[in-house]
């Protein structure tokens, strides 16, 4: 029922429990405590995936998140399919729904395995070389087809209806890896009294334990031994316990990112929690207890499905009591094949044969598997394999004097192999550590530390349970001891434990067979043959960077977990230098995969970015405004009428601003208070203009340079008193000129006495534009009085509107006459309905920021941003006016100063009239002086400029534009040119202002 | 993410800073004194060392305050901190 390949007893399975699951639409079951790997396992499944490139039938190699073949995707709904999990990781839970990935239109009949019949001319560096031309034919046609073949699982269209959660943590010692190492490094490290976190990406806490049958510790068997050291840890207030907890990156500053897994597992995910938690923990000290990874050996036709990792194989009979085959060929290069070797046989698996490929071997491992009727051959090398869906039989030959003997087949269903461990120094590298080759053991070791960090056991080439555990608890120690605490008390550990020596391979086996006809895989998802990489090193790749890139060996999702060292070795014998000559390729967050929802957190939809709303916002929603974004503003865009498009709406608005009134939402404009008794002398070095001279009660238009000359912002300015400044600045710069005040006022000019203050959230500023705009505000006003004698145009008065404090700006940025009512924001919504219910005799229109744009453009008011780029001076943009010659210093005057700030073809303001007056150009069109150009050209025209605003004017009934265009004034009279995709427009350049150009109608 | 030591606030992540260019680059105080090359040299030519670079850095979501900092341009770790206007530390191995 539950799988032939179960076995009757052991593992850490709950056999209570069992679970049905589906793969490709068979139903299976498994045991609680079966990942999706070793359930197929003991259903006697192991083709769970194709590759890559040759869609070859693929089997799980490995136990781990090392996995590069069995990636399945997980489905619960359409918007809850997760593509590219490893199987070995899944937890099964009742239902699970699992499919296989890049085959088509099944498993076990891909009509891509064509692909691996094709091999021959699909070598390393073969989409660079064929795929080149037509130069088109990329993007349209190759690019398509080969994503579509090569592509591996496919993400869901639907928007991820889950949760996921970001938190921050801090601890004194955090130890990455609950294994031996990282078990006893927190036994340790807690008994200090340190804070301690403790992670694994694993379901459970042990790692290596718990596939432990045989060991003792502290003359207890291991798993018992185990349980209580988490009993132990758990019962202590100062640790804390994460399984399903991936460390996978190490940032600066000890700071360490966590993903957590949180319903994954689950049938039935409780949906008050998250489905996952990003952590990103500060640790005082950190301890890496990460582990090695079991190296595969690289040789022809190891990818058959059956061909596994030993200690894989042995892990899955002995933790998921599944058995990975009936019978067993086993070729190593150290010890821990001769272990797994003898556990399987012990479980009920026949093992025929135990390749060596070292001529010797150590200890009384050889003994043993006599003992066991286990049949050793020193020297031997497997030449090859059998089986298409799965292995069948494997080719065995003796090595002498490194020839390769003939061959001898032996039948067999799983073949496991082991080429030594690679120490996992992921997270050491991450850290910025420096990794040293080891010559010994053939791998990278962590050196030269930079952030406050220790590995401790097998990630830093510590091998045999007992030094493993020895050390774990030396750095456990180590690390609480460095983070400010005492030391915990000496403690000896009694292990009785198999010890597997450091014997290893690197590279690629010799098979003595014709190289043209023999796949030996270095990277199992890529498809990356050792053919592959020597063929890269004799087009002249030398880096092990460029190797990667050229071959994709190391890129695939595992991150090369179980490739590089062997590819190093491969390249390292290709050369003829050695491996620490050729380099490492970079280790690089993350460790595995990694969701995307950890990363946005809540960061999405109406969270994605912070909302920006006015008092008046509610208001004109309810009156069905149009909003659009203005940095993080919502500002209502136009006010449609029933029926009405933008341009209805627009020109409605217009009309009604120069005929009668409107009323316009001003509250985003930036606002910044400058007082001080150096507030005038602040704003003369700040700005262009003088305003020493400027009264009380008066307003001027200011304008902001940066220290380069170029126009930065500009503004209405209020001077309420002698030493108080009311200062306006754009929507989008308030935060940017706010910034730029305080890094003067701080740092150049710290005697200054002057405080800023932004009011801008402080308030609501309602714009009352028109000729009828006196008459409709002057009964609302307590105690100002709005007439031309009392108040003149740019002038500031202080006083009370409807009861309310106010301040009252006349100022106009439409030609008109106009007022800026500004209110306490509380009080906006109310001032503004007051407003609005005494304009309605006169026809008052709400108008939004483009009627607010077409207004300003026909008086010819640039917009910062706009009609400036960052590479406009004041006079380019007609703003000379306003930069006080006589003033001796300001920000930007000595940049204004160079001959190139005043050179006659800079590009200068100018209006554009359409020759034909009902075509409005592109904004950003560009201007030329030859007429009838296509687009696009066959021959380079000079650029003179571009369109920086366009308009159709309904006041003008017909279209305005505004533009940048080298020696603009000294054009004004003559005809250019906008060539445009459906024909060059023919257009007249014109002085920027188009209405009222006087300016007689602020008084009106 | 860098932890930085401000001088009035203490330690803070780094997310809470905005980084402000070179510091002790006094603006002149007459600028139009200067020739342009001098004035370019002061708005735009910065030492841009490999090692120990004086930078100013403002808690922009804090205090507000600008500040100096020591920073190692090779190991991207703060050295030192101090407040706009004390001198700059005198740290070993600093590239002048």
């Amino acid at each position: 029922m539950t799988g032939s390949f179960r076995t009757a007893s052991g593992g850490r399975i709950d056999r209570a429990k069992p679970l049905a699951f589906r793969f490709d639409g068979t139903t299976y079951y498994g045991f609680q405590g079966d990942t999706l790997a070793s359930a197929l396992i003991a259903n006697g499944v192991h083709l769970m995936g194709r590759s890559f490139k040759y869609h070859r039938p693929r089997g799980v190699v490995s136990a781990g998140s090392d996995e590069p073949n069995a990636l399945v995707d997980v489905r619960r709904d359409d918007a809850r399919t997760t593509p590219n999990l490893r199987a070995t990781q899944v937890e099964l839970y009742e239902g699970l729904v699992a499919t296989s990935q890049n085959r088509w239109p099944s498993l076990a009949f891909d009509a891509g395995a064509m692909n691996d019949l094709f091999s021959p001319f699909l070598p390393a560096g073969f989409y660079y070389k064929t795929f080149m031309w037509p130069a088109g034919a990329w993007k349209r046609f190759y690019e398509p087809k080969i994503r579509a073949m090569a592509g591996l699982g496919v993400a869901p269209t639907l928007p991820d209806p889950d949760r996921y959660t970001q938190h921050y943590a801090h601890c004194d010692v955090l130890v990455i890896g609950a294994g031996p190492a990282g078990i006893a490094a927190a036994l340790a490290a807690s008994a200090t009294g340190a804070r301690v976190m403790l992670v694994d990406e694993q379901a459970e806490f042990g790692g290596s334990l718990l596939a432990e049958t045989a060991a003792t510790l502290d003359g207890k068997p291991a798993q018992q031994w185990l349980a209580d050291g988490l009993e132990t840890l758990a019962a202590s207030g100062n640790v804390t316990l994460r399984t399903r907890t991936t460390a996978f990156g190490y940032f600066p500053h000890n700071m360490i990112a966590l993903a957590e897994r949180v319903t994954e597992h689950l049938a039935s995910p409780n949906p008050n929690l998250p489905r996952e938690r990003l952590w990103q923990v500060r640790a005082t000290e950190v301890v890496i207890a990460a582990g090695a990874l079991e190296r595969p050996l690289v040789f022809p036709e190891n990818d058959r499905p059956g061909v596994m990792l030993a200690d894989a194989g042995r892990t899955y009979l002995t933790r998921y009591g599944a058995k990975p085959g009936t019978r067993a060929t086993v070729f190593t290069a150290c010890d821990s094949g001769y272990r797994a070797a003898l556990e399987l046989a012990a479980g009920g698996v026949e093992v025929a044969a135990i390749a060596d490929l070292r001529p010797q071997v150590h200890g009384d491992w050889a003994a043993k598997a006599l003992d066991a009727g286990i049949d050793v051959r020193p020297s031997t090398v497997v030449t090859g394999t059998l089986g298409r869906r799965r292995v069948s039989g494997a080719h065995l030959a003796k090595l002498k004097a490194g020839a390769v003997g003939p061959a001898e087949t032996v039948a067999c269903d799983l073949v496991l192999m082991s080429g030594g461990f690679t120490p996992s120094v992921h997270m050491f590298s991450q850290s910025r550590g420096k990794l040293v080759y080891d010559p010994a053991l053939q791998v990278y070791l962590p050196g030269t530390s930079v952030e406050r960090e220790r590995s401790a056991g097998a990630c830093r080439g510590v091998y045999g349970l007992k030094a493993v555990i020895e050390d774990g608890y030396a750095r456990g120690e180590g690390a609480a001891k460095d983070a400010g605490f005492g030391t915990s008390s000496p403690r000896a550990f009694a292990v009785e434990a198999a010890e597997l020596g450091t014997d290893g391979f690197i590279g690629a086996v010799p098979h003595g067979r014709n190289p043209a006809f023999a796949k030996a895989f270095v990277d199992w998802q890529n498809d990356v043959t050792s053919k592959d990489i020597a063929l890269a090193t004799r087009e002249g790749f030398r880096s092990i960077e460029h190797v990667k890139r050229y071959t994709t060996t190391g890129m695939a999702t595992d991150q090369g977990k179980s490739s590089n060292m062997n590819a190093l070795g491969i390249v390292s014998e290709q050369l003829g230098v050695g491996v620490p000559q050729i380099g490492l390729t970079t280790f690089r967050p993350p460790f595995t995969p990694t969701t995307f929802g950890i990363f946005a957190g809540a960061a999405r939809g109406d969270l994605f970015d912070p909302i920006r709303t006015t008092p008046i916002h509610d208001w004109a929603a309810e009156r069905g405004a149009a909003f659009e974004d203005v940095s993080l503003w919502k500002r209502a865009h136009y006010f449609p009428k029933t029926g009405e498009d933008m341009h209805a709406a627009v020109a409605r608005e217009c009309k009604a601003v120069r005929s009668s009134a409107g009323i316009f939402d001003a509250s985003t404009l930036g606002k910044i208070e400058i007082v001080g008794p150096d507030a005038a002398e602040f704003m003369n070095r700040m700005y262009t203009n003088a305003w020493t001279k400027l009264e009380p009660g008066r307003l001027r238009y200011g304008v902001m340079l940066r220290e380069d000359g170029f126009v930065m912002d500009d503004g209405v300015v209020g001077r309420l008193s002698h030493d108080r400044f009311h200062v306006t600045t754009t929507t989008g710069g308030a935060p940017r000129v706010l910034a730029h005040m305080e890094d003067y006022l701080q740092t150049e000019w710290p005697d200054l006495d002057v405080w800023l203050t932004s009011t801008t959230e402080q308030w609501a500023v309602i714009a009352v534009q028109g000729p009828k705009s006196r008459e409709i505000l002057q009964p609302l006003m307590d105690d100002i009085d709005l007439s031309r004698a009392a108040f003149p145009h740019m002038s500031v008065r202080e006083g009370h509107v409807c009861g309310v404090p106010t301040r009252v700006f006349s100022v106009s940025f439409t030609g008109e006459l106009g007022f800026e009512v500004n209110v306490p924001a509380e009080h906006g919504r109310a001032i503004w309905e007051a407003i609005f219910k005494a304009g309605a005799p006169y026809g008052i229109t709400p108008y939004g920021t483009e009627t607010m744009h077409v207004l300003r453009a026909e008086k010819g008011y640039i917009i910062v941003g706009q009609e400036t780029d960052g590479t406009a001076v004041p006079d380019d943009v007609n703003l000379g006016w306003a930069v006080g010659k006589a003033k001796r210093d300001f920000v930007g005057k000595r940049s204004l100063e160079r001959a190139a700030m005043s050179a006659p073809d800079r590009k200068q303001l100018v209006g554009l009239l359409t020759t034909d007056p009902k075509i409005v150009l592109e904004e950003g069109a560009q201007i030329v002086a030859e007429p009838g150009v296509k687009v696009p050209s066959p021959h380079p025209v000079p650029m003179l400029g571009f369109v920086t605003s366009s308009y159709a004017s309904a006041t003008l009934e017909r279209s305005i534009a505004l533009a940048m265009i080298k020696g603009g004034r000294a054009r004004i009279g003559t005809k250019l040119h906008v060539p445009m995709p459906g024909g060059s427009i023919e257009v007249t350049v014109v002085e920027p202002s188009f209405y009222d150009p006087k300016g007689e109608r602020f008084d009106a | 993410m860098l932890i930085i030591n401000c001088p009035w606030c203490g330690a803070r992540p780094e997310i809470e800073f905005r980084y402000g260019g070179e510091a002790h680059i006094a603006r002149p105080a007459d600028p139009s004194a200067l020739s342009d090359q001098e004035w370019a040299d002061f708005l735009y030519n910065r030492t841009n060392p490999k090692g120990r670079h004086a930078e100013r850095w403002r808690h922009i979501h804090g205090c507000g305050r600008y500040f100096n900092a020591v920073r190692d341009t090779v190991s991207d770790f703060f050295v030192a901190t101090y407040k706009a206007g004390e001198p700059r530390p005198d740290i070993a191995g600093e590239t002048k």
